[in-house]
């Protein structure tokens, strides 16, 4: 198992915990810019060098402050990079190797945010959405052969991203609900995933409501 | 500001909450949110985990896990790990946490800061005295290693310390050997506290586990249930399917009341008679009895519930325990879990430990005001007269005289505290 980060430390804190709950697990660490398409490109290159990669999750991301990218627009763009661009080269860098050997499974984690923009975050919305988007596209190109495409769609998630959200009250899916239906989801090579049934039947009534309606929500 | 509330669910206090997610960054940030202090998951029943006002260090997210020796048995991980990540991961590799209290919904961190017990203190002692080394975060920024034989100074402070000393960020704890999940329990009702003392004295050497339930509710000076456990040697079982539940709401009062308490406790009593004698249980139902029912704290409804743990020295139990289970029976208060154990004759580890010779007694009380608290006055003084003390861990409203009186450690252990660090009980009763 290889472990791509952008902090070296806190990629080894992972790397640790995961050797000692199974301690026949072989971890390596790779330490990278993740917006650079050089490294990118020659990272994943590296890995495929050794044998093929069979399973790849794309899992990185941040959430930005809303208003704060609408007040900064480095601090947007930075958001949209992390969130968009960054997960995207990564998924078209390990495509291109899986193409080749005409097997894997890919799977990138979106966000139900994605699913339809809204004001209270429509900036990290709108990268998810573009996430969600381009493994459509992916999920055509790559029909009837051997690479599976899996997009991931959790509601809000107990991890340190979401760790001031939940101050506030919001209710967290437990790491290991979302943790296990990823595994079956990646297992099973499902298309699109929702983490909670509740979470789909909600982003099911939002993408379909009037705008009319819709205009109204304080959401 | 966020409303927290213990598991007591005495109220809830507008706290400053700051999650800590990273080992490697939390020392700088506790140090500009203070005063402070550590809260794991919430499971003390009183206010030793609460700030009320001022900063909550939540370490429920410093999970992880960072060496195992399987050799020895040597685990390192964060603070903020689960007794039961640790149960659940290591039970079926043949080791197990040598002291688990009564739920296995706690962290590490927790266990140290309370130096928790569970039904084998006769035999393994308390927590602490499993813990090889810690690693204490100052708020002025200093990191301290400490272990028994590391600063043992700070260590015997900071076991037990209540989270006073500054924040436990990792620990390395001794695991136990074990031949598997399995228990082999035995469970044999008795009556009267005298039969109490005869089945404590006959198990303790041969059996790892003892503890006993008790409807103190019942005349004829009360009646229980003992049950004793040792590890099985040997048999493989498959593990049970456990189903968790959740008390979904909160009633609007009690459940616990005068009209339930009686028949509830005499159907405990009679279901425990009908299968007593000697049994093979699993550890998670033997442990954690209540831990597959979630939030079962909302059963004492909206006001919550106090818990009244104290332990009388032996040459005393046997006439303080008489009369504080009488009084507690005159009141008709109280609660169908009612808890008996005697624990061992270990110097305790820590400055401030809860567990020392002789017999400790835990029971619920639904939150009735004054009433509730005059009852506890009363057993205050028995207590006291006894020589005991109350465990700081289930308390929300001893007098600080009977804390200073219980805890002769307390002048030894101030030196050792955190002066970036208070909590609502080290204000209750060491007045900052």
């Amino acid at each position: 198992m290889i472990l791509v980060g952008r902090d070296l430390e806190r990629t080894q804190r992972v790397a640790q915990d995961l050797r000692v709950r199974n301690q026949k697990a072989k971890v390596q660490i790779v330490q990278m810019d993740f917006l650079s398409p050089e490294s990118i490109s020659k990272e994943v290159g590296a890995m495929f060098g050794e044998k093929p990669v069979d399973m790849v999750l794309i899992a990185h991301g941040s959430l930005p402050d809303q208003q704060v990218c609408q007040d900064d627009l480095k601090l947007c763009r930075e958001a949209l990079e992390v969130n968009a661009i960054s997960p995207v080269l990564f998924a078209e860098a390990f495509a291109q190797h899986m193409a080749q050997s005409d097997s894997g499974t890919l799977g990138l984690i979106s966000s139900v945010a994605g699913d339809r923009g809204r004001k209270s975050n429509y900036v990290y919305g709108a990268a998810k959405g573009l996430v969600s988007r381009y493994s459509q596209g992916l999920q055509h190109r790559f029909a009837g052969s051997g690479v599976k495409i899996v997009l991931i769609k959790p509601g809000p998630t107990d991890t340190p991203m979401t760790a001031h959200l939940k101050s506030q009250g919001v209710k967290m899916i437990p790491v290991e609900k979302a943790a296990k239906s990823i595994v079956v989801a990646m297992d099973n090579s499902r298309t699109v995933v929702y983490v909670t049934s509740i979470w789909q039947l909600i982003m099911l009534v939002l993408r379909h409501l009037p705008s009319f309606i819709f205009k109204r929500l304080d959401i | 500001m966020e409303l927290v509330t213990s598991w007591g669910r005495l109220g809830r206090w507008p706290h400053e909450v700051e999650p800590l997610t990273d080992r490697g960054s939390s020392a700088q940030l506790i140090q500009s949110k203070k005063p402070g202090l550590a809260y794991g998951l919430g499971r003390s029943y009183g206010d030793v985990c609460l700030n009320p006002g001022g900063w909550l260090w939540r370490t429920s997210a410093l999970d992880r896990f960072i060496s195992f020796n399987p050799q020895t048995g040597l685990l390192a991980c964060e603070a903020g790990v689960l007794l039961r990540d640790i149960q659940r991961l290591f039970i079926p590799r043949g080791w197990m946490l040598p002291v688990t209290p009564g739920t296995q919904l706690v962290t590490v961190g927790g266990a140290i800061a309370n130096d928790v017990h569970g039904k084998n203190h006769h035999v393994r002692g308390t927590f602490g005295e499993h813990v090889r080394r810690l690693t204490l975060v100052r708020t002025e920024g200093e990191i301290l290693e400490c272990g028994p034989n590391l600063r043992p100074d700070w260590f015997s402070a900071t076991v037990g310390g209540l989270g006073l000393t500054g924040l436990i960020l990792t620990a390395e704890l001794q695991l136990l050997p074990t031949p598997g999940p399995w228990i082999d329990c035995e469970v044999i009702p008795y009556t009267g506290l005298v039969e109490f003392f005869e089945l404590s004295e006959e198990s303790g050497a041969a059996w790892e586990y003892t503890m006993s339930w008790f409807d103190c509710l019942y005349g004829k000076g009360g009646r229980g249930i003992f049950f004793r456990g040792n590890l099985r040697k040997n048999g493989f079982r498959a593990d049970p399917q456990l189903h968790e539940r959740s008390l979904p709401l909160t009633p609007p009062v009690s459940l616990v009341n005068r009209l339930t308490l009686r028949p509830f406790n005499t159907l405990y009593f009679n279901l425990q008679k009908k299968h007593s004698g000697p049994q093979v249980v699993h550890y998670q139902s033997f442990f954690y009895p209540l831990d597959n029912l979630l939030e079962w704290n909302r059963m004492y409804g909206p006001r919550g519930f106090y818990q009244y743990q104290s332990v009388v020295p032996p040459d005393t139990a046997r006439d303080s325990l008489e009369a504080m289970l009488s009084e507690i029976a005159r009141s008709g208060e109280g609660s169908f879990l009612a808890v008996l154990k005697g624990f061992g004759g270990q110097k305790p580890v820590g400055m401030l430990s809860f567990p020392r010779p002789g017999v400790t007694l835990a029971l619920d009380f639904p939150n009735k005001g004054v009433r509730t608290l005059k009852l506890f006055e009363r057993l205050d003084k028995i207590v006291a007269q006894a020589g005991g003390c109350i465990y700081p861990a289930k308390d929300a409203r001893m007098p600080p005289e009977m804390f200073r009186a219980g805890y002769p450690g307390l002048q030894e252990f101030l030196p050792y505290r955190d002066p970036g660090i208070s909590s609502a009980l080290s204000r209750r009763l060491i007045g900052s």
